[in-house]
């Protein structure tokens, strides 16, 4: 009969309060646990904010508040200004739309080109890049034809 | 062969393991494996009288590390059962009467006169849990679907997987008629916010206060609901493929309320 009332007038069933408090409670514990997760984590953070702006690394702070449905990272990182200390390294994963390196591709031979349908599997593997300016192309890629797993120009010898 | 050394464990007391011990290792050797069940809460032990052996206790755990006994002569073999036996806790000492190294010593020796070793172990993550995960190589956690057993069976999942222990979780005394009104969490609720694979179901059964109250483990009764669930959990660990049932389809209730597990 209770369970007929509180249905009626929309009273949220106790479980599905216990599953929301427990989500809660053990985000917050697991992030209190891990120390060193949270180190890295801001390790991180400062690191690619640091591809853009200069900042405090010194002065860094990254805590977790709870709030009413949910965990949030708050992040204090004070930037001293925008002058990039070194140009920024390409990020490990890039982007599927044009990079910048792919500019000089243009030159590429089309018959060339052509191939690169045939053989989408093999792929470079993301990590064949290297930062800064890539070598000569030999034209085994266009741009229109990337799916993003070769978003990048590979190493090659000019 | 080394047997199958799993120790059973919750962080938080009162959730049943040690009666799920006792089952499971019940079940397990009705199936015909040979078990060893270690009584690892040194100082409460309690697994000897849930299985009713405790008059028959000569040596216990403490005794066999500080070589005051063979191993064997401390095992207490079940009366029903024949190939399960039952390694007692000292009541008298404390959990630091003996370190993580020689609980892994001893375990290993069991190992090798048996299929499984199950181990209960204490509740808390302190001295005792460390001594009872010490020697497996498996865990089994026992968990109610209580906020405050969860959070601890999330603790305790922590520590093992610190340790690289592959474990799987019981959820014990679920009622389904109050998962079907929202007032109690699911198994589903529990095993999302553990992120563990199950292995089995319990439904909460006065019958098991009643056989306890005996000595007498509920999975040797014959015409038990949870004799039949303990047994399927056996099988489970055997790598058999027992399905669940689900506890919360609403229109599969009077069905399933016979056939949990």
């Amino acid at each position: 009969m209770f369970e007929f009332f509180n249905r009626l007038f929309g009273t949220k069933p106790s479980s599905a309060t216990a599953k929301e408090r427990l989500r809660l409670v053990l985000l917050s514990d697991h992030l209190s646990l891990a120390p060193d997760v949270v180190e890295a984590l801001k390790n991180d953070l400062i690191e690619v904010i640091s591809r853009y702006c200069e900042v405090d690394a010194a002065n860094c702070d990254v805590t977790f508040e709870r709030q009413d449905k949910a965990v949030a990272m708050l992040a204090n990182i004070p930037i001293l200004g925008m002058q990039r200390p070194k140009p920024p390294a390409p990020p490990p994963a890039a982007p599927p739309q044009a990079p910048p390196g792919l500019a000089d591709e243009p030159a590429a031979s089309p018959a060339l080109a052509t191939t690169t349908p045939s053989v989408p599997e093999q792929a470079p593997a993301p990590t064949a890049k290297v930062p800064g300016k890539p070598g000569g192309s030999n034209g085994r890629r266009r741009r229109r034809k990337n799916n993003g797993v070769q978003g990048a120009p590979r190493p090659q010898p000019t | 062969m080394s047997a199958r050394r799993i120790v059973f464990t919750s962080g938080k007391g009162g959730v049943g393991k040690t009666t799920t011990t006792a089952n499971v290792g019940a079940a397990l050797a009705k199936s015909g494996k040979r078990v060893v069940l270690v009584d690892a809460d040194i100082g409460l032990r309690n697994l000897d009288l849930v299985l009713g052996v405790e008059k028959r206790i000569v040596f216990d755990l403490v005794e066999v590390v500080e070589g005051r006994c063979q191993l064997r002569q401390a095992l207490i073999k079940d009366k029903r059962l024949e190939n399960l036996s039952i390694l007692p806790a000292a009541q008298t000492r404390d959990k630091t009467a003996i370190s993580e190294l020689q609980m892994a010593e001893v375990t290993a020796q069991l190992g090798e006169m048996c299929d499984y070793v199950l181990i209960d172990c204490p509740a808390g993550i302190e001295h005792g849990f460390r001594n009872a995960i010490a020697g497996a190589t498996e865990a089994i956690v026992v968990t109610t679907p209580e906020v405050s057993a969860i959070r601890d069976a999330d603790r305790v999942i922590g520590k093992l997987n610190e340790r690289g222990l592959p474990l799987r979780l019981i959820v014990n005394r679920i009622r389904p008629e109050m998962v079907r009104s929202g007032d109690m969490l699911s198994v589903e609720d529990v095993t999302d916010i553990l992120a563990a694979e199950l292995v089995g179901i319990v439904p909460d059964d006065e019958e098991v206060i009643d056989t306890t109250n005996r000595g007498e483990p509920i999975a040797l009764s014959p015409d038990s609901r949870l004799a039949a669930i303990y047994a399927k959990i056996a099988r489970r660990l055997e790598g058999e493929l027992v399905p669940f049932t689900s506890l919360t389809t609403p229109g599969l209730f009077e069905r399933l309320f016979g056939k949990a597990g």
